[in-house]
């Protein structure tokens, strides 16, 4: 891939399918192991759920930003919605036994849980998440990471 | 692929053989369409089996407890049968692993039914 690639997307469930396809062939692309693969698309599937549903509520006026960047160590995945920016504090601990048998409010557990780093900024006009996994070893680019 | 559910009898209990990916919109509505559907009919001995199951995300996790939650708070009882590597991962990290009861084998998945 390209140091940086970026996509405009509508707020449609179709999108979660595209973002959840991209990193699958990106994160392929770039050398990333099976289980790896499935973490990265894993864990953009659920920034898309989250942009697409509680960011954007499927407002057709209203647009995902997904971008992928490769960088010397890292994949940086960025996922932009047009919100009115996420509230963190009001997010409750899905693994708090009297939120086990919730059946929402995991999305945001998976990305930390499978991302290295997971970095969410909330604001008035939306919010942005940043995803970040270490390149480890042999990479598509051929060259070297830093283990 | 999508998901294809099934639906058979066993002694009395309701085996429903899922395939494919249970994920956001049309997997988890057939999910969880397909359990309201068996608990009105009457059926609450439910096995899920998973074992055709590739690909699950946080929606198709909670159409699994909620499909758990239904079943219990009517009566019955729901059991899931052969996880997928994938699948077992996730409800592990969840911690929902040992909320399930989970079975490896279908024979003793029947039977464990009171």
């Amino acid at each position: 891939m390209e140091q940086t690639v970026s996509y405009t997307l509508d707020s449609t469930l179709e999108t979660v399918d595209h973002a959840e396809e991209k990193a699958t062939r990106i994160a392929t692309e770039l050398g990333f192991g099976e289980d790896e693969v499935m973490q990265i698309s894993m864990a953009v599937r659920e920034g898309a759920v989250n942009a697409v549903l509680h960011g954007n509520a499927y407002a057709p006026d209203k647009k995902v930003v997904l971008s992928f960047e490769r960088t010397a160590e890292d994949l940086v995945i960025t996922i932009r919605d047009q919100g009115k920016g996420i509230d963190l504090g009001g997010i409750p601990n899905p693994l708090a036994p009297e939120n086990l048998l919730k059946t929402s409010g995991r999305g945001i557990f998976l990305m930390r849980s499978f991302m290295d780093v997971v970095e969410i900024r909330p604001s008035q006009t939306g919010t942005e998440i940043k995803l970040i996994k270490h390149v480890h070893g042999q990479s598509a680019g051929g060259k070297e990471g830093s283990q | 692929m999508s998901m294809k559910l099934s639906v058979r009898q066993v002694d009395g209990v309701t085996i429903v053989d899922c395939s494919g990916r249970i994920t956001l919109g049309e997997g988890s509505v057939m999910m969880r369409d397909t359990v309201r559907d068996l608990l009105a009919k009457g059926n609450k001995k439910i096995v899920l089996n998973l074992g055709e199951v590739n690909y699950i995300d946080s929606s198709g996790i909670g159409e699994l407890v909620s499909a758990f939650t239904t079943t219990k708070n009517q009566g019955g009882e729901l059991k899931l049968l052969h996880l997928t590597k994938k699948v077992h991962d996730l409800l592990q990290i969840t911690k929902l692993y040992t909320v399930f009861d989970v079975k490896d084998d279908e024979a003793a998945a029947v039977k464990g039914f009171k």
